[in-house]
């Protein structure tokens, strides 16, 4: 067991899967002698040599064009989007192509494509984007989120040997915020489970990634403070949710609060509290709430940023007046 | 060959429910078309509501006390004497002549069979689409076919769902939220309706939560819970509103458990709900009456004898708020969300009480009115108040609302706006005061008014100002004028 940053576990978890798996190769901007611009591939390129390490031209469509074609010819790309937010420019490449191909001539497309995702980082409107809701909508996607440096390596593992394409979302808030322990025996976390980080029977919280940890923390302070105890549970997949899960948790509790870093209008907490309803109606003692980002871009200036991204208090506020509906 | 239901008719344009105060007929009795079939009472209104047709009283739907929107059906007429259980003497079924009334046979082939054709006024078939009876007086009907056939009702409002109605109406007359889980529980535990609605909520405004609910199931299992009050009402009757609807009631022997009236409850009600909904501030003034007060007893016996009726202060005091009102016009506001209504029309409420709870008429359009004719329109809502005698609409549209607690003898009050307005002048008794006036004591006639204002819309200053100009109408009225 060793303690490791969040994105040390991730590079750890590529890491073991080149030196187990030979068709696995990792392609994106300045990822080789640069070490990637949040330095997930430091030494990665003096190790594996250019030929597994490559960085590639100033285009995500070449990127993930590249990928989907390697993948088809039997390689495992594992794929590098500087930031989530320039994803939009290999759109048509991961919607059209990885996502299809496999439903069309029955060939897998087993590629991972990474995107370092989300805000509270002063990154402004350009670099601070959350982009899963785009690709949620997506049938033939599968969209991982971890929240520790544990599921980031097992889900690293997890996504690279999957036979479908798999959207990683990174998240830089935790980057090196988030440290933990991470085995350094191979495990992966399965792609489609997610896990209870807190019991408790007063409430049900619903999210994935940087607001696990801050949900977290309101729950700790609403315990000490109003002795109401919320469940947290950590989706970890988005795609494909795990729908057991959530319908245990929300059942056990009979209010659920959704919460992630995305917009609030069409975001994947909107699919998951419709569901909530479908499902489980007769069980629920509150609506479905959610919080997620404002509808607006996502702000440079920190303290407008705090105000358009949920915040711990924000969720603590959230949780509290549910507990009490 | 006619089942036909009867619906809670639309008292008023902007009735939106009723509540079923007494059902005159059950069950199996005979009803005459125009015989009145059932009280209800809506808003401030209590009306007799006559039968739209002849028939036997089959099924009531809806019991009394319970509220309903308008347009649910309450109850089910049989205009066949032989299909109505139990068979009455005579024909029954006699023809309804009244317009509105639609045959529930397939078409005009089935109605003109049974030699008693219901549909006179409506074209026969489904496609007539809604079928209503004119005016307000007579209860609306509709017969099944013509509601399936697409016209409009609205949502969740459909009381005869099978196994439904009850509950959906006790909700309905409690006004409380269950939610899914809360009456899943209930099902799987068999907790009935009326255990429900005694449950002490702690929820949001007095909810039965999970726990509730839970708690009490497990009170009930272990034996712990003391046996619930032997309602004197039926059970589905709502609980007089407000905080002390939570607490659990101590009685001792020989108290008497009084229900409220409708009215009662209503008023109730807007009383809490106006006390929530504004920030009330009173602005209390002094007001020499001693001018008023002679020009009032040199008119008195002279209006009498053309008028019929008595001259009060009321007529002179809402002259005066009407022209202070035209100088300070957004005290004849409301409020709706973050958005201020300035009305055009100044219609003045007045506080009327009557054996059947306070009430308050409207003067519409008082603006537009003479002194003789506000007497006139005070002395007319009056009368039609104490003799219950008033529409759904004489009580409606107010903007400003006068209280005269005054004949009772009080000197000053504080009272309570009437929603969605943003003021009320509450006027005390008029006695006799030695005051200053010209630096010497004289012996003048004062009344305290007060007004109470939405402290969210009005402040001190307009309200003192307000105040001010009516004092001034009323100190500086013309003595030599004539009443016309």
């Amino acid at each position: 067991m060793a303690t490791m940053t969040y994105i040390e576990a991730l590079a750890r978890g590529m890491w073991e899967e080149m030196e187990r798996d030979p068709s696995v190769f990792l392609i994106g901007e300045d990822i080789g002698a640069y070490g990637g611009a949040f330095k997930a591939t430091k030494g990665f390129l003096e190790h594996f040599g250019e030929e597994r390490v490559i960085d590639s031209t100033l285009s995500e469509a070449a990127i993930v064009g590249a990928s989907v074609g390697a993948a088809l010819l039997g390689m495992r790309p594992v794929a590098e989007m500087q930031f989530a937010d320039f994803v939009t420019c290999g759109f048509n490449q991961l919607v059209v192509n990885a996502a299809k191909t496999h439903y069309r001539w029955h060939l897998p497309v087993p590629m991972v494509v990474r995107l370092p995702t989300g805000g509270y980082i002063h990154g402004g409107p350009y670099h601070s984007e959350s982009p899963e809701a785009w690709f949620f909508h997506v049938p033939g996607l599968k969209i991982v989120a971890p929240s520790t440096p544990h599921d980031a390596k097992g889900l690293m593992k997890a996504a690279i040997r999957d036979n479908n394409p798999v959207i990683f979302l990174e998240f830089k808030y935790l980057d090196r915020r988030m440290k933990g322990d991470v085995p350094e025996e191979d495990y992966t976390v399965p792609i489609g489970k997610g896990v209870v980080r807190r019991e408790g029977s007063d409430l049900a919280v619903l999210t994935y990634g940087s607001t696990v940890h801050f949900a977290l923390d309101a729950a700790e302070r609403l315990s000490k403070q109003e002795g109401i105890e919320a469940s947290i549970v950590d989706l970890r997949s988005l795609a494909p949710l795990d729908k057991e899960l959530i319908r245990d948790v929300v059942r056990q509790t009979g209010k659920a609060l959704v919460v992630h870093e995305d917009h609030l209008t069409g975001g994947v907490g909107a699919e998951i509290a419709a569901w909530i309803t479908e499902d489980s109606f007769q069980a629920l003692d509150a609506p479905v709430r959610r919080i997620g980002a404002a509808d607006v871009p996502i702000p440079f200036a920190p303290p407008l940023e705090e105000v358009v991204l949920p915040t711990t208090a924000g969720i603590f506020k959230a949780m509290h007046d549910l507990a009490r509906y | 060959m006619a089942r036909i239901e009867v619906v809670m008719p639309q008292m008023g344009e902007s009735i939106a429910e009723g509540t079923i105060v007494k059902w005159l007929k059950q069950p199996g009795d005979a009803v005459k078309q125009d015989e009145t079939l059932l009280e209800i009472s809506t808003d401030k209104v209590d009306s007799e509501i006559p039968s739209p047709a002849s028939g036997i009283l089959v099924e009531i739907v809806v019991k009394e006390q319970a509220t309903v929107p308008v347009q649910t059906v309450i109850a089910y007429l049989e205009t066949d004497a032989a299909k109505a259980v139990p068979v009455m003497e005579g024909p029954g079924a006699t023809s309804p002549t009244g317009a509105g009334v639609q045959s529930s046979g397939a078409g005009a082939g089935s109605a003109q069979a049974s030699g008693t054709p219901a549909t006179v006024a409506q074209s026969p078939g489904a496609g007539a689409g809604r079928a209503q009876a004119p005016g307000a007086s007579a209860a609306s009907v509709q017969s099944p076919e013509a509601r399936d056939a697409g016209s409009a009702r609205p949502a969740g409002t459909d009381a005869t769902t099978a196994g439904q109605g009850t509950a959906t109406t006790g909700v309905a007359g409690k006004g409380r939220f269950y939610s899914p889980l809360v009456l899943s529980i209930a099902r799987t535990e068999g907790v009935q309706m009326d255990e429900l609605e005694r449950i002490l909520g702690t929820g949001d405004g007095g909810r039965v939560t999970k726990k509730d609910i839970l708690g009490y199931v497990q009170a009930r299992k272990s034996g712990t819970l003391a046996p619930p009050p032997r309602p004197v009402q039926p059970a589905s009757a709502p609980q007089p509103p407000g905080p002390q609807a939570k607490t659990v009631p101590v009685r001792s022997q020989g108290d008497q458990v009084i229900p409220m009236t409708n009215v009662q409850q209503k008023m109730a009600q807007h009383m809490v709900n106006s006390i929530h909904t504004s920030p009330h501030v009173a602005a209390i003034h002094e007001v020499d009456m001693t001018v008023v007060a002679k020009h009032r007893a040199a008119h008195a016996a002279v209006f009498e004898r053309s008028e019929g009726f008595k001259l009060t202060y009321t007529p002179y005091i809402i002259d005066a708020v009407v022209r202070a009102i035209k100088k300070y016009p957004l005290i004849n506001s409301s409020v709706e969300g973050t958005t201020i209504v300035r009305k055009s029309a100044i219609n003045i409420g007045m506080a009327v009480a009557s054996e059947n709870g306070l009430i308050v008429p409207v003067i519409k359009h008082a603006e537009e009115k003479s002194l003789l004719g506000i007497a006139r329109a005070v002395h007319d809502l009056a009368e039609r108040t104490r003799g219950r005698k008033l529409t759904p609409d004489d009580i409606q549209g107010g903007t400003f609302t006068l209280s005269n607690y005054g004949v009772f003898g009080t000197v000053f009050g504080t009272p309570i706006i009437s929603q969605p307005q943003i003021a009320i002048l509450g006027t005390g008794a008029i006695v006799k005061r030695p005051v200053v006036v010209n630096d010497a004591i004289a012996i003048r006639s004062i009344a305290y008014f007060t007004l109470s204002f939405d402290h969210r819309v009005v402040d001190g200053m307009l309200g003192g100002m307000f105040m001010d100009a009516i004092v001034k109408n009323l100190e500086g009225f013309d003595a030599e004028s004539e009443i016309k």
